[in-house]
């Protein structure tokens, strides 16, 4: 069995710049965060013996234009929690033995398209055959199709909906690196463009190119490394479907509810221990379903949470310090930079440092609510 | 109705076939589980609910209820925005996304738990739409 804090994080970055990159193609993008990482953790590519990166036939690539030979690659895709999984996999391989150094590398032409990756679904697939002909194109019209039920079912307003980018607007205010960092208010939010009904633009993601990189080693050996180590307590991970009309229930995750308390389990953790949280907001009500489903407040709960300003700077529970998805950067698949924050926040170097953080959860979302991962990191080892 | 040009088109596999066939028969297909009697969708030749092969298909009544929805404001090709893109709950218990047409495609028309009937929509002489409309004589 793995012991929380068995594997530690010596290695962490972002790419030298994030928005708007149209000078570097998607697997620069990999490269450039790599080596930003190596650097932070003292490493060269001949140090790495492990890679893993989303998708079919992405590590050979990374690991060829890195000049890197691992001996252990996953390329587990389940979408922007990806990264999640990796650390979880890297944790159990590094305890397995497969592999001592291991590079995670996220890198998206999401907003630029310089050799981003194509992603029709086929028509032969069951989205393609079951939801494709109904008009969904992307994100913005499929992951808020369950928002309207969870509304009816918990009394949510559209207010409460709109406080959720207006908290973490004030987050991303602190943040020189955030996208947009100018303070908003619940009218801005509720006069944006609408996009697709209930959510208007303010209450979508962006989309940018960006990238980030983890380096991950036993904590044994990372007493070694320049950077102050950040351990490992826990894990977990799940999957639903493909299909958002297909999830159990619209109000609720599935993939949340599993990977969120195994990660809890593992880590031997109580709701009171965590500093800090992260919850891959893509859309504005998926900070609302975190809360609930990962059992920080009950269901139904969570917009009375948000409204009072339990998770905004200052607040009991500092949520999404980044500025998130909505407000900081999100190039597709935003997990890493959620990671990258808890990261930064557990080492005590974030733009909007929450005092005295030793433990933060990060949550990620793949897919529209199609997968879930959960990571646990202290500055501690138990 | 006629359905605008460009909207995605399905393709049928082995697995699904009977479904299209059904719908371009005027005939709303699901299947049920042998093992525990109840429907399932997205077609299957095997239950999810216990795995077992021993599976049948029956015709649903096509009588649903509206359980969620957006409605999309900006242009894609086959759609005259707002539409909205709907998930509807079968009487028999299983989901699907679906079009509501007959229907303004507005937040004061499109009610929660509003009953609605299925309206098979020609796309091509291959390929027919389950999409639902608010259920007469509601």
């Amino acid at each position: 069995m793995i012991r929380p804090g068995e594997i530690a994080i010596v290695g962490a970055a972002e790419s030298t710049r994030i928005g708007a990159v149209p000078d570097m193609a998607q697997i620069m993008l990999h490269a450039d965060a790599a080596l930003n990482a190596m650097a932070d953790a003292g490493l060269k590519p001949s140090d790495i013996d492990g890679v893993a990166c989303v998708g079919p036939m992405m590590p050979q690539q990374i690991a060829h234009y890195l000049g890197i030979t691992p001996k252990w690659v996953d390329g587990t895709g389940v979408g922007g929690c990806s990264f999640m999984l990796h650390v979880r996999h890297a944790a159990a391989a590094i305890h397995a033995g497969y592999a001592k150094t291991i590079l995670i590398t996220h890198g998206e032409s999401g907003k630029s398209r310089v050799n981003a990756t194509p992603r029709p679904p086929e028509p032969q697939s069951l989205q393609g055959q079951f939801e494709m002909p109904f008009g969904p194109m992307g994100p913005p019209t499929l992951f808020p199709i369950p928002v309207l039920r969870y509304m009816k079912t918990y009394g949510v307003t559209h207010e409460h909906l709109a406080q959720v980018a207006v908290v973490q607007r004030e987050w991303a205010g602190k943040n020189p690196r955030a996208a947009f960092k100018d303070p908003i208010t619940v009218a801005d939010v509720l006069n944006s463009k609408m996009i697709a009904y209930p959510f208007r633009l303010l209450q979508c993601c962006l989309v940018t190119d960006g990238g980030g990189a983890l380096i991950l080693t036993s904590a044994d050996r990372a007493k070694d490394f320049p950077q102050k180590p950040v351990y490992i307590l826990g894990s977990g991970e799940s999957v639903e479907t493909t299909m958002v009309s297909q999830m159990e229930d619209f109000t609720s995750s599935r993939a949340f509810r599993v990977a969120g308390p195994e990660a809890f389990r593992m880590a031997g953790l109580k709701h009171e221990d965590v500093d800090h949280l992260m919850i891959y907001d893509a859309f504005a009500h998926l900070p609302l379903y975190g809360l609930e489903d990962l059992g920080f407040v009950k269901r139904g709960e969570a917009k009375d949470f948000i409204w009072e300003g339990n998770t905004r700077p200052g607040g009991k529970l500092p949520l999404n310090t980044n500025g998130g998805g909505l407000s900081y950067t999100h190039t597709g698949m935003y997990g890493m930079f959620a990671l990258q924050e808890s990261v930064r926040q557990v080492r005590g170097v974030a733009p909007a440092q929450v005092p005295d953080v030793t433990i933060s959860v990060c949550h990620g979302v793949g897919g529209m609510f199609s997968a879930s991962g959960t990571v646990v990191l202290s500055n501690e080892r138990p | 109705m006629t359905l605008e040009p460009g909207r995605p088109r399905p393709e049928p596999t082995p697995e699904t076939k009977h479904f299209w066939e059904g719908t371009k028969n005027g005939k709303l297909l699901l299947q049920r589980c042998g093992d525990t009697g109840r429907a399932y969708f997205p077609p299957r030749p095997f239950s999810p609910y216990t795995g077992t092969r021993n599976v049948e298909v029956f015709e649903a009544s096509g009588r649903a209820t509206l359980h969620s929805y957006v409605i999309h404001h900006r242009p894609v090709p086959g759609f005259k925005p707002p539409y909205a893109i709907a998930v509807v709950e079968l009487e028999e218990g299983p989901r699907m996304m679906t079009n509501i047409v007959d229907c303004a495609q507005t937040p004061e028309a499109l009610v929660l738990d509003m009953p609605l009937e299925v309206a098979f929509t020609k796309m091509d002489d291959d390929i027919t739409l389950a999409l639902f409309r608010p259920a007469k004589g509601a």
